[in-house]
């Protein structure tokens, strides 16, 4: 009997459990709008609070993460998630940085090469007058 | 010559962040724009036991102000959207968001009441449907009931003439 009392209580509290936790996920996944570089679950302002009880009430109705992500980004835009969509607008945001860091890589590649290989070979005419020089050092200073 | 590529990119750059610089990371177009504008189903601040009349508004432009009686801005702001109201001949609705009613009537009495009617947003729901992010927030509600404009912070003479009234015209 008191088991069975002792189950009736328990079970709720586990289905909280585990509202809890994926309303703890959504609230770190969604921006809060006011102050915008702390998510939900971080902020403590108002509307922060009063977004965290949307969420648990959304999903105490049984609606999905998604449902509930769409819910708040028809009221302020893709912006209030914390991580971007991967979209055609912020494919740029996503993959600039790796453009970046191989446009880097291959700039740096080519200038090491074209210092390793070092300049054209001397021609003829060149490498008489440098012999010239290296044979009179000391007239090399005059102007 | 040698110099020519990286003193373009540079001046790419700075000329992206000094653009950048410009922009106000707070001020975010409502995702809103050009959509129906949330149902307001809230008691009247004047009447509580009167819903606010959202559909006798289809056929006219109004604005719809988020105010509280405990933001400072707003109550600058009343005094202003009561002459202004007046003058352009722009009704004016209110969204009193998470507030008390009778605060909120008493700083109407004080600072002067520009709406026509009140809705009472007791919980902030309303205002989560309008996606806003402050107190005081306006919006521009055409005649088919749609946002046509949201602006953040309070209405100055400035906004006024050179955001709103332009907007309601366009849209009138």
């Amino acid at each position: 009997m008191m088991l069975m009392a002792w189950a009736a209580l328990a079970l709720p509290a586990r289905a909280d459990a585990g509202l809890e936790q994926r309303e703890a996920e959504l609230a770190a996944k969604l921006r809060c709008v006011v102050c915008q570089n702390q998510t939900v679950a971080e902020s403590q302002a108002p509307i922060a609070k009063d977004m965290r009880q949307e969420i648990r009430a959304q999903l105490a109705q049984g609606r999905s993460d998604a449902d509930v992500v769409a819910f708040f980004e028809q009221r302020y835009g893709s912006f209030v998630r914390y991580t971007p969509p991967w979209r055609p607008t912020t494919w740029l945001l996503w993959c600039g940085p790796f453009v970046a860091v191989f446009a880097g890589l291959a700039l740096l590649r080519r200038t090491l090469k074209q210092r390793q290989t070092g300049a054209a070979p001397l021609t003829t005419a060149e490498r008489e007058r440098a012999d010239d020089w290296l044979r009179q050092p000391d007239e090399e200073s005059r102007p | 010559m040698r110099f020519a590529l990286p003193l373009a990119i540079f001046l790419a750059l700075a000329v992206m962040l000094g653009l950048g610089l410009q922009r106000d990371p707070r001020a975010l177009q409502t995702a809103l724009l050009n959509q129906p504008a949330p149902a307001i189903a809230r008691p009247l601040l004047e009447d509580p036991r009167q819903q606010f009349d959202q559909a006798s508004l289809r056929g006219q432009v109004w604005l719809l102000n988020v105010w509280a009686s405990w933001c400072a801005p707003c109550r600058q702001e009343l005094p202003l959207l009561v002459e202004f109201s007046r003058r352009d001949q722009v009704p004016v609705y209110g969204l009193n968001y998470k507030d008390q009613p009778d605060k909120a009537r008493a700083l109407l009495r004080v600072a002067g009441n520009p709406y026509v009617a009140s809705a009472v947003d007791a919980d902030g729901r309303t205002g989560m449907d309008f996606g806003i992010q402050g107190v005081p927030e306006t919006f521009v509600i055409d005649g088919q009931g749609r946002v046509r404009y949201r602006h953040l912070g309070p209405v100055t003479a400035e906004v006024w003439q050179q955001k709103l009234l332009p907007v309601v015209k366009a849209v009138q």
